[in-house]
C-alpha cells in the first residue's frame, strides 16, 4: 500500500480569534490518485481543513496547533506557504477574486513570474495549459471579457501551471450556473485522470459533485469528521440528511416512494441505480399521488408591456418583452449568466430606463416614476449583504428608509419593530450589524426593505453560498412572506432546487426575450430550454426517464409530496 | 460599457508602440527632468517640436484625448495667470532689464517683455510634457506598465501593485454602481435634485459599504497572490516585459543625447536660463 499523500494525526487547530477550537482530533489519510470530497455545513471545519492544506493555516491565519499533519511529505508547522504552493494547488471559492493578471496568459504564468522563470519557459508551459483547458482563444483577455467557468478554468490553469499533484477547491460551484458546474465537474474528473491528481474539494453541493465518481466522501461537523466512506455508503445510511445536508434528489424521491436505501445498488451513480422492483415500486407511487390543481394567481400587479432595451443600441437586450406578475405570485427568474437577470430588475426598479415599452404597477403608470417612487413599491434586495448595510445597529439600519422618507418617529419605531418581529429579529434589535452571521445579515437586508410596505419583492440569489439549514431557514422565511403577507416574490437564481421547491411559476430569458414561462417542473424537463439557459437536468428527470414515468408529471408530484411534508 | 479610463491604450501599430514600456518611461522620465530644469527657451522650443512629431507619429486620435487636453490647458492658464498675480516682476528679477510694455514702472501690475518671456517658457515646460506622457500611456500594454517600473529600479511589489490597481478598478467601479442604486433604492437621493449635505451623507452611505467589500477583495487577493508565491524571492519575471531592442537602444541613444545638449546649455548660458535680452 503507497503512502498517503496528506495525513493527519490527532489534528486540532484554533484560531487566535476563537474562543473554541475549529478543528478538533482530525485522523484522516489521502492517498495519492483519490478524489475526495469534503462536505459539511457552514462552521463545520471543513474550509478550515482545506486552509490547512494549502498553508493559510498557520502562516496567515495564526492559531494554535495540536497533533500532526503532512502534506506531501511536509509537515504544514514546518513549511511555508511557498513550498506547499508547490504541491498543493488551490482554487478559491471565487474565481474572480483569485485573477490577479490583467489578461488571461498574464494570470496563467503568475505563478511562474514569482518563481523567476525565463520568458520562452513561461510562453511554453502558457501554451501547454491553454491547450488541455481549452483556453487558447481566450488568452489576452480581459477579466472583464470572461464568463464565471472560464474565469475557473484560468484559475485552474494557473495553478496546474506548477506541475502540483494535489488540487484543492474551496466551493468551486458556487459561483457558477448550473450547466457550467456540470462542465467544471467533468473537467475535474478528466484532469484527475490524465494528469494523475489528488483532488480534494470543498463542497455542500453533494449531488452536483457526486455527477462524477468520487473515491470518498468525508462529512465534517462541529470541527469533527463524523463520516469518512465511499459515497455509496454514507448515501445509504441518510447521513446527510442528518448532518444537515441536502442528499440528492433521486435519493428523497426513491424514499418517498417507499424503497428502502439499503436494498438498492450503485445508491452514489443514478445511471446504474438499481433495486428490486424499483421501476413498478415507481410507478405505483406515481399512480398514487393526484394532482392538486396549482394555485394561479389573476390580479395583475406589474405589466411589462413591449420592453425594448439595449446598452448600445444596435445590441438590444430585450426585444418586445411582454408578461404580466400576478398579484401573490412567487417567480423565479432564470437564464444563462449575461442574459439580462439583472438588467430586467434593474428596468423595473427604475436603475435603467428603456428604449420603449411601459411598465404598469397596480394600475398605475410607472414610466414617470423615479428609483426612490419605485422603491415604495418594489424592493430590491442584492446578492451581497454587505453592499447594501451601511448603518452600525440593526434597528438603526431598518429604519433608515423610513427616516429618509421624513415619517414621525413614533410611525418609524412602530413599524420598524413590528417588521423585525416578522423577520425574526426582534430579539437582536440593540445588536451590532457586524455580529450577525450572512444569512441574519441577509434577513437585516429584507427587513429594511419590507419596513417600506412594498408590494413585491424582488431578490437576486437569495440563498447563495449558504447550506441546507440556512437555505431552508431563508426560503421559508420568504415563502412565510408570500402566503401571509400576500408579498409579490421574484427571485433570481440558478439554483434548480429552489425553483422546483418554493416557487410555483419560472420565467426563463434569453435570446432577447422570454424564452418560456411555466411551472417549474415543467422548464426543468424540456430538454431545449435547458441547454438554452444554461440550466441542468436534474436526478428526477433522469429517474423518470429511466423508469419510463412521465418526467414532467414525475417532478410535479414529487415537489407537492415534498412541500406537503415540509408544512407539516 | 465604460471599461475604459480616461484615456486608454489601443494597439495602433506604430514604431511607438513596438518600443519597450521600459524605454519609453525612461526616456519620458529623463526629457521631463531635463524640461524641467531648463530655461533656454530655444532647447524647450526643440523639444516641443519632438514630441508633436512623435505624436503624429503615434496616430492618436484628438478625440481620444480631447479631454485630457481641456482639462490640462485649462490647469496651464490658471497656473500662468496665478505666476503673473503673484510675481509680476519675477521676469524682470531673472533677466536683469526691464522693457514695459504696458503701465507704469512703479506699478504693482505691469507688463513687461521679461515678465511675458518668462511666462512663454512655463507655459512650454507644461506643455511639452503633454504629448510625451500621452504617448507613453497610450502607446504602452497596461501590463507592461509593471514590468517597466520594475525593470527602472521600482520595488516589483509597489510595481505590481499598479497592475492590481489596473486590474480592479472596473471591478470596484460596477461595485460602486451596485451599491450607489441600492442606497438610492432605499430613498437616498445623490442626485442634483438633493442639497449638497444630503447629497454628502447619501456619498458616505455608498462608502462605508464600498470599502468594506474592498477590504474583503484585498484580502482575498492577497490570500490568493501568496498562494501563487507572490513574495517568495528577491526578484521575479515578467511574462510581458520586452526586450530590449535595436530601436530601444537608438531611441535610449537619442534621448541621452539630447540630455547632454541641455547640460553643455546649461555652461553656455551660464545658469540655467537663456537670456536674450542682454544680447
Amino acid at each position: 500500500m503507497t503512502a498517503p499523500i496528506i495525513s493527519f494525526r490527532d489534528f486540532s487547530f484554533q484560531y487566535n480569534s476563537q474562543t473554541e477550537p475549529t478543528l478538533r482530533h482530525i485522523n484522516l489519510d489521502i492517498y495519492p490518485g483519490e478524489k475526495v470530497l469534503i462536505a459539511g455545513p457552514s462552521g463545520s471545519g471543513k474550509s478550515t481543513l482545506g486552509r490547512c492544506l494549502n498553508g493559510l493555516i498557520p502562516q496567515s491565519y495564526p492559531g494554535t496547533i495540536s497533533g500532526h499533519a503532512t502534506v506531501a511529505g511536509q509537515d504544514i508547522q514546518q513549511s511555508s506557504i511557498f513550498d506547499l504552493s508547490l504541491n498543493v494547488g488551490t482554487v478559491l471559492q471565487d474565481p474572480d477574486s483569485q485573477f490577479v493578471g490583467l489578461s488571461v496568459v498574464e494570470d496563467m504564468a503568475f505563478s511562474l513570474e514569482n518563481d523567476q522563470q525565463a520568458q520562452p519557459a513561461m510562453r511554453q508551459a502558457t501554451h501547454q495549459w491553454a491547450q488541455t483547458l481549452n483556453l487558447q482563444d481566450l488568452l489576452t483577455h480581459h477579466p472583464q471579457e470572461l464568463s464565471g467557468g472560464q474565469k475557473q478554468r484560468v484559475a485552474m490553469a494557473g495553478v496546474l501551471i506548477d506541475n502540483s499533484k494535489i488540487l484543492l477547491f474551496d466551493e468551486p460551484l458556487a459561483s457558477l450556473d448550473p450547466a457550467s458546474g456540470k462542465a467544471s465537474m467533468a473537467l475535474i474528473d478528466r484532469l484527475a485522470r490524465t494528469q494523475d491528481l489528488t483532488v480534494v474539494i470543498i463542497e455542500h453541493r453533494i449531488e452536483d459533485v457526486l455527477q462524477q465518481p468520487i473515491d470518498r466522501l468525508i462529512v465534517m461537523q462541529d470541527g469533527q469528521i463524523v463520516a469518512n466512506d465511499r459515497p455509496e455508503t454514507i448515501l445509504r445510511d441518510s447521513l446527510m440528511a442528518q448532518q444537515g445536508l441536502r442528499e440528492p434528489l433521486y435519493l428523497s424521491a426513491l424514499k418517498l416512494a417507499g424503497i428502502s436505501l439499503a436494498d438498492c445498488q450503485h445508491l452514489d451513480d443514478l445511471a446504474q441505480l438499481d433495486a428490486p422492483h424499483l421501476t413498478t415500486t415507481l410507478q405505483h407511487w406515481t399512480a398514487g399521488v393526484t394532482l392538486k390543481t396549482p394555485v394561479t394567481h389573476t390580479q395583475p400587479l406589474l405589466t411589462i408591456d413591449h420592453l425594448t432595451f439595449g446598452y448600445a443600441p444596435d445590441q438590444p437586450i430585450f426585444k418586445d418583452l411582454s408578461t404580466t406578475i400576478h398579484r401573490g405570485d412567487m417567480i423565479s427568474l432564470v437564464g444563462q449568466n449575461g442574459v439580462g437577470k439583472s438588467t430586467l430588475s434593474n428596468l423595473i426598479t427604475g436603475f435603467l430606463t428603456p428604449q420603449a415599452g411601459h411598465l404598469t404597477f397596480d394600475g398605475q403608470s410607472l414610466d414617470p416614476c423615479s428609483v426612490k417612487e419605485r422603491a415604495d413599491h418594489i424592493g430590491y434586495i442584492l446578492q451581497d449583504p454587505n453592499q447594501m448595510l451601511s448603518k452600525t445597529l440593526i434597528y438603526d439600519e431598518v429604519a433608515t428608509g423610513l427616516v429618509l422618507r421624513g415619517l414621525d418617529a413614533q410611525t418609524i419605531e412602530q413599524r420598524v419593530l413590528a417588521t423585525l418581529k416578522i423577520c425574526g429579529l426582534y430579539e437582536f434589535r440593540h445588536w451590532p450589524v457586524s455580529a450577525l452571521s450572512f444569512g441574519q445579515k441577509k434577513r437585516v437586508t429584507i427587513a429594511a426593505i419590507l419596513v417600506l410596505q412594498p408590494a413585491m419583492l424582488i431578490l437576486d440569489e437569495p440563498t447563495a453560498g449558504q447550506d441546507l439549514q440556512h437555505y431552508t431557514d431563508m426560503m421559508q422565511f420568504l415563502a412565510q412572506l408570500n402566503r401571509e403577507q400576500g408579498i409579490t416574490i421574484i427571485l433570481i437564481t440558478h439554483d434548480m432546487h429552489l425553483m422546483l421547491e418554493y416557487t410555483d411559476r419560472t420565467i426563463v430569458l434569453g435570446q432577447g426575450g422570454i424564452l418560456m414561462d411555466a411551472a417549474p417542473a415543467d422548464v426543468l424537463t424540456n430538454q431545449a430550454i435547458i441547454d438554452q439557459a444554461s440550466l441542468a437536468k436534474t436526478s428526477l428527470y433522469t429517474l423518470a426517464e429511466q423508469h419510463h414515468l412521465n418526467p414532467t408529471e414525475f417532478v410535479a408530484k414529487f415537489v407537492q409530496a415534498e412541500r406537503e411534508a415540509r408544512q407539516q | 460599457m465604460t471599461h475604459q479610463l480616461l484615456i486608454g491604450y489601443a494597439d495602433r501599430q506604430t514604431f511607438l508602440n513596438r518600443l519597450s514600456g521600459s524605454t519609453k518611461l525612461l526616456c519620458f522620465v529623463g526629457l521631463s527632468i531635463i524640461g524641467m530644469t531648463t530655461y533656454d527657451t530655444r532647447y524647450l522650443l526643440g523639444i516641443m517640436v519632438l514630441s508633436l512629431i512623435l505624436f503624429h507619429f503615434a496616430k492618436i486620435k484628438f478625440h481620444e484625448i480631447s479631454f485630457v487636453l481641456s482639462v490640462i490647458l485649462g490647469f496651464s492658464v490658471l497656473n500662468l495667470l496665478m505666476v503673473y498675480v503673484f510675481a509680476p516682476h519675477y521676469g524682470v528679477s531673472i533677466y536683469g532689464t526691464e522693457h514695459l510694455l504696458l503701465g507704469h514702472h512703479a506699478a504693482y501690475f505691469n507688463l513687461t517683455t521679461e515678465q511675458l518671456f518668462y511666462e512663454f517658457n512655463l507655459l512650454l515646460k507644461y506643455t511639452f510634457m503633454v504629448p510625451l506622457a500621452l504617448i507613453f500611456l497610450m502607446t504602452t500594454n497596461p501590463s507592461e506598465f509593471a514590468a517597466s517600473l520594475n525593470r527602472i529600479g521600482v520595488s516589483y511589489r509597489i510595481s505590481y501593485s499598479v497592475a492590481i490597481a489596473l486590474r480592479y478598478i472596473p471591478d470596484v467601479q460596477s461595485d460602486y454602481r451596485t451599491i450607489s442604486l441600492a442606497q438610492q433604492a432605499r430613498g437616498f437621493e445623490i442626485s442634483k435634485k438633493a442639497s449638497l449635505m444630503t447629497r454628502a451623507r447619501g456619498g458616505v452611505q455608498i462608502l462605508l459599504p464600498l470599502i468594506f467589500s474592498s477590504l474583503d477583495r484585498i484580502e482575498t487577493i492577497s490570500q490568493a497572490m501568496e498562494l501563487r508565491r507572490f513574495g517568495k524571492g528577491k526578484r521575479r519575471t515578467w511574462y510581458m516585459a520586452q526586450r530590449f531592442r535595436r530601436n530601444d537602444y537608438l531611441a535610449l541613444l537619442i534621448v541621452g543625447a539630447l540630455i547632454i545638449l541641455g547640460i553643455v546649455l546649461f555652461k553656455v548660458n551660464g545658469g540655467r536660463f537663456w537670456n536674450p535680452f542682454h544680447a
